[in-house]
């Protein structure tokens, strides 16, 4: 054992480089796997193209080395990585992927004060702890729940509504957002139905909702339940809209979806890839290297860059020297405008949303 | 004089053994540390419902969430409680063991697979209340879990650290907990009671016949088991800050049954064993990566799927090698190294009435 | 549109599927008495074959059933030298060990199940082509498609003839006698071993038809989706009366209307306290109310105690 750790702690490349090390955690097992490593392929496609490019921070040659973690979704694992990190002195960490693991490892990064960022958890929790450490450049919950129910019911003029949602704490917690802001909006909750996150039958609770027919269905959850639900409801001669959030956003729920798909809503934060300076070659350039975009790899992307970015205007990697730098930082990313406001949040998220159209999604304008 | 001079050598260990750590690997392996100690816990409160009863339960880690949730409850912004450790602690055991009872009454009569699967679905439908009861009102917090915790506190003095010596100071805490539920456990293995249970699993129709009360010596495995597991429980909640329903699922009960088993079912010490064997082996595999890499100067396989593959592999492998654990009791070695017919009939009689 | 008798259809047809799954768990353990947890995952390799198939003959023009047909002629050998492998390695050596010892190495082979097929596989969620007509028709004011009234007869006529085999064929008798005793069968000119292996190929070849017609219904395999399957399965097998053949069918037809009926009615029922959020929990309740007035399962013998 001891031989072992020892051969990774002196892993050091040789050369008079500077190496600044950022960390990269998401669940890269299990069922949710698929979007984890997207994740991850996000920093290390960032990584490279710094690399590739020269880095130069306080007027030396630096390398970015990209330390990838599983933390398998498991909150107690989160913190034995984050702990892991933190010991092997990264300089930023971009992670984790659930809110789950992201809360309770926020506070081994803010006792050590390292700077994290995290390119997908939504949960409000996340960043209302108080850490100075703690950022996101997701909208959260409630930046896009807002969205969703002003186009609900102001675009789509849905009156009555049901929901469905898995039961975690990123499908709850989107439900219970856009619930909130659909019902102030004016539109009649019908029904309020759950499944989890590992389920692939929704005939059930899909047959009570028809029963009461409502103009929409929200789906608070991920694109592995999203597809085969929206299958599922055609087959069952359900004819309303369908809307999910982010996390329904994917190549994989039209690929599910078969057919069905035509048709369905979803939101996504930031802009459209297209609409952003940089982005359609971002589109190019990744699905080259690493094939589809799966969901959240553009924003691992630009918390990457928003890492470096800092480092490069503080004209240090120390991280009690670049944090005040990552907190002003005002840069475009790929996915939007980035800069953050006093919690840690991304300011003035846009939200944008989406529709199936002939097999692909179309940003509506 | 020996004796105290052994006992004296181990606590000197037991007291460096996380600065040695820390400084040999980093404060990484000491937070694997504090957790394997939690893990310890775990294990021995099971060994009391497996090992020594010889009642099978797949939902365990239940108990241990009733006793996290316990804290977060108590001691957090959630309600606005912020009652001392010392406090919760023992309420969280204590729940935790009517839980235990809870489970236990419906199934005394239940044997074997069946006592299994029910408890499997126990600890299912525990894990769906915490995950649910967010509404109408507000009590678990849902699927947010409870965050903010207030970390456990000696007099004035907090465990949690912002210089992070918190991962050190916790290991005594817990190192504490351990020792003393592995001091109880061995108290009990050998006590009136202890006996009473070693009848039942090796025979429980001739331990009633001997006039053991089985329902209630059996009700008293599962409360005794379950008190363990609210205890670490809580203790969980107080050094991890958070609470989700996360972080009780099934194959967190599997893991623990796992360690009792793989360790030596019945064994203190094997138990003891397994429990820090396999919450370290997981995280050591972490590094299969980078020495893929100084092997073959490239990543060949996928580190993390390769993780969990050598994982699975190991416990198969230990299994075929030693099927009565790593470090089986005395007792049960003679059984399992007997000849012929003795062996047989000691093989197929323990641990599985209603075979 | 009858929204009951929809329901009980949904039920009927989700019951199929755990009852296909749960024959496998109720055969391994009648013979041999051990909780095969990695029967699940043996579903998910005939599930992940099949749709390799399938998409390698998506576009070749021949018609959808027979690409299954070819898609799970393919799944069932494969499913069947897997399940072999791992009885021959996994148990065969623990036959004579302390009971829990194989449960471990079970979930051992689940996990490095799992992570092979997540190698081999990827860790996408796969989909399934769309190659069967989704045609539905209307029966007194409820919906059912072909593939659902398919999966329904197949599982039917699947547990028919492993009824038919183990009572009427000299197999059979061999499989009861080694159930019995194995021992004793062994007197009786049973090669125990062969008979232990056979019941593993054949559980294993129920494990690839379950696999192919969850992929195929639901249009969608994943590395781990044999895990929850297994459990349900499992569920309805001890529901049933574990080791019992009919038993398996009924508890898994009983387990899939009770979470349908649950999700569909649970919130009417408590007046909206609890919601289809608690449907797992009703399907456990009702299994452990079952196992406390019949503790052997419904169908179950009562057995005394058995040296």
């Amino acid at each position: 054992m001891a031989a072992i750790l020892l051969a990774s702690c002196a892993k050091q490349k040789p050369g008079s480089e500077f190496v600044v090390k950022i960390g990269s955690v998401a669940p890269l097992t299990g069922p949710q796997s698929h979007l984890g490593k997207d994740n991850d392929n996000g920093v290390r496609l960032a990584a490279e193209e710094i690399n590739a490019s020269g880095l130069v921070i306080g007027g030396k040659k630096t390398r970015i080395e990209v330390l990838s973690e599983d933390d398998q979704a498991d909150p107690r694992t989160a913190t034995i990585v984050a702990q892991k990190l933190v010991d092997e002195g990264v300089n930023g960490v971009v992670g984790h992927f659930n809110s789950g693991t992201s809360i309770p490892a926020s506070r081994i990064y803010s006792d050590a004060g390292i700077p994290q960022i995290s390119p997908s958890a939504t949960a409000t929790t996340y960043t209302g702890q108080g850490f100075e450490t703690t950022f996101r450049v997701v909208t959260n919950d409630r930046q896009q729940g807002e969205a969703l129910a002003k186009f609900a019911v102001g675009t789509l003029h849905a009156r009555t509504i049901a929901i469905i949602d898995d039961r975690t704490a990123y499908g709850q917690g989107i439900a219970d957002e856009f619930e909130k802001d659909a019902k102030a909006e004016g539109a009649a909750l019908v029904a309020h139905e759950f499944t989890s996150d590992h389920a692939t039958d929704f005939t059930a609770i899909l047959t009570s909702i028809k029963g009461k027919n409502p103009d929409l269905i929200f789906y608070g959850g991920m694109d592995a339940q999203a597809g085969p639900m929206m299958k599922q409801m055609r087959n069952l001669g359900m004819k309303m809209a369908f809307l999910g959030a982010d996390g329904s956003k994917s190549p994989e729920f039209i690929k599910l979806a078969g057919a069905s798909a035509e048709g369905a809503y979803a939101s996504a934060p930031g802009l459209p890839l297209d609409k952003m300076p940089g982005g359609k070659a971002f589109v190019e350039r990744f699905t080259a290297k690493y094939g589809k975009i799966q969901l959240y790899s553009p924003y691992s992307f630009d918390a990457t860059m928003a890492l470096v970015n800092a480092m490069k205007q503080a004209g240090s990697t120390d991280p009690s020297r670049y944090l005040p730098a990552l907190s002003k930082i005002k840069m475009d990313g790929v996915t939007g405008p980035i800069s953050f406001d006093s919690k840690g949040d991304i300011m003035h998220g846009a939200v944008t949303l989406y529709q199936v159209r002939n097999g692909s999604w179309i940003a509506l304008p | 004089m020996k004796k105290a001079l052994k006992r004296g050598l181990y606590a000197v260990l037991l007291a460096l053994l996380p600065f040695a750590t820390g400084m040999a690997f980093g404060k990484t392996w000491v937070r694997i540390l504090d957790f394997a100690l939690l893990y310890v816990m775990l294990a021995l409160g099971l060994n009391i419902v497996v090992g020594f009863a010889g009642l099978l339960d797949l939902g365990y880690v239940a108990f241990f969430a009733v006793g996290a949730y316990c804290y977060a409850l108590l001691a957090s912004p959630h309600f606005g409680l912020h009652l001392p450790f010392w406090l919760i602690l023992p309420i969280g055991a204590f729940a935790a063991g009517i839980f235990g009872m809870l489970l236990g009454a419906p199934t005394l009569r239940l044997r074997g697979d069946y006592l299994a699967i029910v408890t499997l679905g126990f600890g299912e439908i525990i894990r769906i209340f915490l995950n649910n009861l967010d509404t109408p009102y507000n009590i678990t917090g849902g699927p947010q879990g409870i965050d903010m915790i207030d970390p456990i506190r000696l007099g004035s003095f907090s465990l949690n650290q912002p210089t992070s010596h918190t991962v050190y100071s916790y290991y005594f805490l817990f190192l504490f907990f351990a020792l003393a539920t592995a001091f109880v456990s061995m108290r009990l293995q050998h006590s009136r009671i202890g006996r009473a249970w070693a009848a039942i699993r090796e025979d429980e129709i001739a331990a009633e016949a001997m006039g053991i009360n089985t329902r209630n010596v059996k009700l008293l495995a599962f409360a005794m088991g379950a008190s363990f597991g609210g205890l670490s429980g809580g203790l969980f909640a107080g050094f991890e800050g958070f609470v989700s329903p996360e972080s009780f699922t099934l194959m967190e009960s599997i893991m623990i049954l796992s360690m009792v088993v793989l360790g030596g079912m019945g064994h203190i010490r094997g138990v003891i064993f397994g429990a820090v064997l396999l919450s370290i082996l997981p995280e050591a595999l972490r590094y299969v990566g980078p020495i893929e890499q100084s092997l073959f100067g490239k990543i060949v396989v996928d580190p993390s799927s390769l993780r969990m593959l050598l994982f699975g592999l190991a416990l198969i492998l230990v299994m075929l090698l030693r099927p009565a654990g790593l470090w089986p009791s005395p007792a049960r070695k003679r059984e399992l190294l007997a000849h012929g017919e003795t062996a047989k009939h000691e093989n197929t009689n323990i641990y599985d009435a209603g075979r | 549109m009858d929204t009951f008798l929809q329901q009980l259809i949904n039920g009927i047809v989700l019951g199929s599927i755990y009852s296909l799954v749960a024959l496998g768990y109720t055969l391994v353990y009648g013979i041999m008495g051990l909780i095969n947890f990695a029967h699940g995952d043996i579903v998910m390799v005939g599930a992940m074959v099949t749709l390799t198939v399938t998409r390698l003959l998506a576009n070749s023009g021949l018609p959808g059933p027979l690409i299954l047909g070819i898609g799970v002629l393919t799944a069932i050998p494969a499913c069947m030298a897997v399940g072999y492998l791992v009885e021959r390695i996994a148990y065969r050596p623990l036959r004579n060990a302390p009971r829990l010892a194989p449960l471990i190495t079970a979930i051992g082979v689940s996990i490095l199940l799992q992570n092979l097929a997540m190698m081999l596989w990827g860790r996408e969620y796969l989909s399934f082509p769309q190659i069967l007509p989704a045609q539905t028709m209307a029966v007194g004011g409820a919906s059912i498609s072909t593939i659902q009234l398919v999966i329904v007869a197949s599982s039917c006529i699947m547990m028919a003839g492993l009824s038919w085999l183990i009572r009427k064929t000299r197999l059979g008798n061999a499989m009861r006698a080694t159930a019995q005793n194995p021992e004793v069968a062994t007197l009786m000119g049973v090669n125990v071993n062969t008979i232990i292996s056979i019941t593993f190929v054949l559980g294993s070849a129920l494990a690839a038809t379950a696999g192919m017609m969850v992929s195929a219904y639901y249009g969608i395999a994943h590395y781990d989706m044999g895990f929850i399957l297994g459990l349900k399965a499992f569920t309805a097998a001890v529901l049933g009366g574990i080791g019992n053949i009919e038993g398996a069918m009924l508890g898994g037809l009983l387990l899939g209307v009770i979470e349908s009926m649950g999700a569909g009615y649970l919130g009417t029922l408590t007046g909206g306290i609890m919601g289809s959020n608690y449907q797992d929990v009703f399907a456990f309740f009702v299994l452990i109310l079952v196992l406390v007035f019949r503790p052997s399962g419904l169908l179950g013998e009562r057995v005394g105690e058995r040296p």
